[in-house]
């Protein structure tokens, strides 16, 4: 039967490759949101607080809403998302400790360059978005719940608009995808810049809005309550957060950029943000 | 356009061995070949014994394994996210967002695979068996193992389609595991990372080389059998 | 043929050596035994005692029930009226040292040496007892050559001797045959009928349904007639092929029933 023998090793040997490598591995889980991890952010940073402090960062990248459901049901240790409203309810109902702000990065409105709305170089986005839903443009949106989509809501109800019909279509998803299908439509979406500069299948798109204040884009990084869930890492989650607001970890932020363009505006200093 | 340098960039990824490439090929492989293996260790006797054992509501069994053999990978991701979640009942192991969970979603859709196709083989083996193996003095839960030894090349592709499903799929990996980098990012997360990066060629790049192991195993698989000198006598 | 003879060495002690020496299953005492489906009786109050020794020969016409008769006293099929006797420990299904020889053996798909060492295994034998066994009898029958050959690529007299090997190596007191050499060319089956010959000297009591009535001449001792499920004659081979009593089965044995 040496077969039988022979499939028995190889059982064997699977088995043990399923086992956990390394059990003393120091890390955390942090949940954050598409954009900062697609923008290539926390390929830049993450290594320098590793160097500093070994503690590992392991970052899993969900849209705003469901990143802070995963720190709500304390699957993650650190949430560091870019909805300040919801992040605030998230402090209130006590799922997470203090809020602070990290940096901030700015939204842009994206479009096909023949720009069916004439909204090129406008730069008021309430305006902007009014006349796309005037003109009856194409218009993509998230659809996601996401802090993307959380901000576009926001601007759309400034423009006392309430977006309907098949001009304006709810995709369901990421940003990336969100970009894919915008540059196939094509359609305007909103879209953060780092992942638009992270972006390659770019199609007939650019940038048409750009420079409103109102398109900034405040981070916000928050412990998830150790009295809620007590096997969050609160000492390892409180270092990184202590970090990215630290000197240090704003200074890495800040040195991040991609062709030249500085992404991310380290603000955690600034007051009321 | 994207298609033929696709192919150029596959090739090179390769040539370069690049060092997050093999990672993450390795914990593709590490994650679906060891749910492959659980499945089988628990699939193949359970299907066999479903085949051959009478009780009440073995009708519906079977039904039940058939039917979620069509078990849409998001909805078991979520459902086993939910399990492992920190507030979830099994949320003690604290092994959501790990290789683990992944390994136990892929083990979740792939076991009504083995289930449903080792009953089948096993039951038509069975009907032609039954006489001369209870003869020899065999009872049913004795046949098992001689039943699924002489099944062994059907099996095999049973097995080779939960393989097929495990490494194909990309839904409850991606909720279970969190796509994490350098931990729980595998060939297929990392495909759907590419594409939604708007990287299409990348993307498409890393689905060559998966489509390439996955014919490398098949091929492996095929081989096996034709080398077993008893190849010849599956009529 | 004749090397296969010179080669035959009675099986002897090796395994009754490895039991404690059994008390005989037989005589076979059959009661009143019927046999129905679906309230359609196949098999009717048999009533029948089979010696120890020599060779039965089960014949009838197509429908007889030959086929049923053999697989109740074998226990493939439970009765549905009446009984099946087996003396001492004959009922005990770990030791109930009774095999049966199918038309069309089913052969595990391995090679003809674990085939054996299947059966043996089954029957309860260790490991080294099992190879010990299995050797023995490959060599006793002519077929050592094809140990390590698979099973289902062997020809099918090779495989109707292996198969006769598998059931010999568990060394029963009765062996059931059912039309063993039905579906085998002339050769074979001449080679067949030798085997059991001399299985039949070794003490093995046969009991063999054929349809083959030149095979029941030469082979039977005694025979056992049936005809529409039910028990016509059970009488000496050389009586009851002279002088058949029954109508049917003087029809029978004129060649002349088929129904």
């Amino acid at each position: 039967m040496n077969r039988r023998s022979v499939a028995s090793v190889a059982l064997a040997a699977a088995l043990a490759l399923a086992l956990p490598a390394g059990a003393e591995e120091r890390f955390i889980t942090v949940a954050s949101t598409t954009s900062t991890e697609q923008s290539g952010l926390f390929a830049h940073i993450l290594p320098v607080f590793e160097a500093a402090t070994g503690i590992e960062v392991r970052v899993v990248a969900q849209g705003t809403g469901q990143a802070l459901e995963t720190g709500r049901r304390g699957d993650a240790d650190v949430v560091f998302v870019h909805a300040r409203a919801a992040e605030e309810a998230f402090v209130a109902e006590g799922a997470g400790l203090e809020r602070h702000p990290v940096m901030y990065n700015d939204f842009v409105i994206v479009g096909p360059g023949d720009d069916p709305a004439g909204i090129k170089g406008k730069d008021d986005v309430v305006e902007a978005l009014a006349a796309i839903a005037s003109a009856g443009a194409t218009f993509a949106s998230r659809g996601d719940d996401s802090g993307t989509h959380k901000a576009e809501l926001q601007f759309w109800q400034e423009a006392g608009i309430a977006p309907s019909g098949a001009w304006y279509r709810e995709l369901g998803s990421g940003m990336g995808p969100t970009l894919n299908t915008s540059a196939e439509l094509p359609a305007y979406t909103l879209t953060d810049r780092a992942t638009w500069l992270n972006f390659s299948n770019r199609g007939p798109l650019e940038i048409v809005v750009e420079g409103d204040p109102e398109l900034f884009n405040q981070y916000g990084v928050i412990l998830v309550d150790p009295a809620k869930h007590p096997h969050v890492k609160a000492e390892d989650g409180q270092a990184f957060i202590d970090w990215l607001i630290s000197e240090e970890g704003q200074g890495a932020i800040a040195e991040y950029t991609i062709d030249g363009q500085q992404l991310f505006f380290p603000n955690a200093n600034d007051a009321g943000v | 356009m994207a298609e033929t340098s696709a192919f150029a960039l596959a090739l090179q990824l390769i040539g370069a061995a690049d060092p997050v490439l093999v990672e993450i090929v390795l914990l593709s492989l590490r994650v679906t070949l060891t749910a492959l293996a659980l499945a089988a260790l628990i699939g193949l006797p359970l299907g066999a014994a479903l085949a051959l054992a009478r009780f009440p509501g073995r009708g519906l069994a079977i039904v039940l394994a058939n039917a979620f053999m069509g078990l849409p990978p998001v909805v078991a991701g979520l459902v086993i996210y939910l399990l492992l979640s920190r507030s979830g009942p099994l949320g003690p192991l604290g092994i959501l967002f790990t290789p683990t969970a992944m390994i136990v979603a892929q083990t979740v859709l792939i076991l009504p695979i083995v289930v449903s196709l080792t009953r089948q083989v096993i039951q038509d083996l069975w009907g032609e068996y039954a006489e001369q193996l209870r003869s020899l003095g065999s009872s049913p839960l004795r046949a098992v193992p001689t039943l699924l030894w002489d099944g062994r090349f059907s099996l095999i592709t049973a097995l080779l389609a939960g393989f097929g499903r495990a490494s194909a799929e990309v839904g409850a990996v991606l909720i279970v595991g969190g796509n994490i980098a350098g931990h729980t990012r595998t060939m297929t997360t990392a495909i759907a990372l590419e594409t939604s990066r708007g990287a299409l060629e990348l993307a498409l790049a890393l689905g060559l080389i998966l489509l390439g192991l996955t014919v490398t195993l098949n091929a492996l698989a095929y081989l096996l059998a034709r080398l077993d000198r008893w190849g010849a006598t599956v009529a | 043929m004749s090397a296969v003879l010179t080669r035959l060495a009675p099986l002897g002690g090796a395994g009754a050596a490895g039991r404690s020496a059994p008390t005989s299953i037989l005589p076979l005492r059959l009661e009143g035994l019927g046999f129905a489906v679906g309230g359609k009786p196949l098999l009717d109050g048999v009533d029948l005692v089979l010696e120890a020794g020599g060779r039965t020969v089960v014949l009838g016409p197509n429908g007889a029930g030959k086929s049923i008769f053999l697989r109740l006293c074998h226990g493939l099929l439970r009765p549905t009226t009446g009984q099946v006797l087996w003396a001492g420990n004959g009922a005990n299904a770990r030791d109930r040292r009774h095999a049966l020889l199918f038309q069309r053996p089913v052969m595990l798909r391995r090679s003809a040496l674990a085939n054996i060492l299947h059966g043996l295994a089954l029957a309860g034998h260790g490991w080294h007892e099992r190879r010990q066994r299995a050797r023995a009898v490959l060599a006793r029958f002519g077929i050592a050559e094809l140990a390590e050959r698979p099973a289902r690529t062997l020809s099918g007299g090779e495989q109707q001797v292996l198969a006769l090997a598998r059931a010999a190596a568990l060394e029963p007191e009765v062996l059931f045959l059912d039309e063993p050499t039905a579906a085998l060319d002339p050769a074979a089956t001449a080679r067949i009928e030798l085997l059991l010959q001399l299985i039949a000297r070794d003490g093995v009591k046969l009991v063999m349904v054929t349809h083959d009535l030149g095979q029941a001449r030469r082979f039977a001792d005694d025979v056992v007639f049936l005809h529409r499920g039910r028990l016509v004659e059970h009488r000496p081979a050389a009586a009851f092929f002279s002088n058949p009593r029954s109508p049917e089965a003087r029809a029978f044995v004129a060649g002349e029933l088929i129904w």
